[in-house]
């Protein structure tokens, strides 16, 4: 699944755009922890989070993340938002809940690292 | 890179959250233009992400030193801080010295050094309560180990 596609079915709301918007996405990640992101997320996933400080794009960047999905309907902090485009870092965000953006997800097609082929 | 030996330095300021993972972006994409393989490179990234982050919420002051040699890449975290009194404790998963600020925002989950022994081949703590930390880690070049890490 391509990161255009999932932003088009879910109607996510674009903070900061992606570099690669045709990038096929490995799998996706849920975390609050960023400890437990930096040793445990792969390349080219989809992290889902409500952390909307600006470590969060460190942190995807570091990882090679295709993208950060905001949950719940937070938003990012303007230097978060700021710093997500100057190093090119996708953010995206979402109404729905961590719960349900990852069910509708892992419905359509996308697995978590552990499940992934 | 033949016998050739790379080193870096990059200064942290504690407290400096809006600054924290500028030192381990850095070293990463330096890793990267030597053309070092990506499973070396994730490796190194996250120790040295938990290194910084560690002088960030603790510390005063630090620098990061990498060298990289023909066998390895070495890293070495100095800080002023406050020095752990108990290193075994302070490996324990779960156990963190971390204020609440720090916890609310996602870190001082007690995993950064026993994630960077997980990632690393090699780490040494030295510290001094009351004066400061160095944290040594290795990771080898020439490692071909069971991918355990993702």
């Amino acid at each position: 699944m391509k990161l255009s596609e999932i932003i088009a079915e879910n109607e996510l709301t674009v903070f900061s755009p992606s570099k690669q918007p045709e990038v096929e996405i490995a799998h996706g990640y849920v975390s609050d922890m960023l400890s437990d992101v930096i040793a445990n997320a792969g390349k080219d996933c989809v992290w889902m989070t409500m952390q909307t400080h600006s470590n969060v794009i460190a942190v995807a960047a570091l990882k090679d993340m295709a993208g950060i999905i905001i949950v719940g309907g937070h938003k990012p902090s303007d230097e978060t938002i700021t710093l997500a485009k100057s190093k090119g870092v996708c953010v995206l965000g979402t109404k729905h809940t961590a719960f349900d953006i990852t069910g509708r997800l892992f419905a359509s097609g996308l697995k978590g690292e552990t499940m992934s082929p | 890179m033949d016998g050739q030996l790379i080193q870096m330095e990059f200064p942290v300021k504690g407290g400096n959250f809006g600054g924290a993972g500028d030192a381990a972006s850095k070293i990463k994409n330096i890793l990267k233009q030597l053309g070092i393989r990506y499973e070396i490179i994730k490796r190194v990234a996250i120790a040295s992400y938990e290194a910084e982050m560690n002088i960030v919420a603790h510390a005063a002051e630090g620098t990061i030193v990498v060298e990289i040699n023909p066998n390895a890449v070495v890293v070495a975290a100095k800080d002023k801080g406050p020095g752990i009194p108990d290193i075994d404790l302070a490996m324990k998963e779960g156990f963190s010295t971390a204020s609440q600020q720090i916890r609310e925002m996602g870190f001082g989950a007690g995993m950064g050094l026993p994630n960077i022994k997980k990632a690393t081949d090699d780490m040494t703590i030295k510290t001094e309560v009351g004066v400061g930390t160095e944290l040594t880690f290795k990771i080898f070049l020439t490692d071909n180990r069971e991918e355990t890490l993702k």
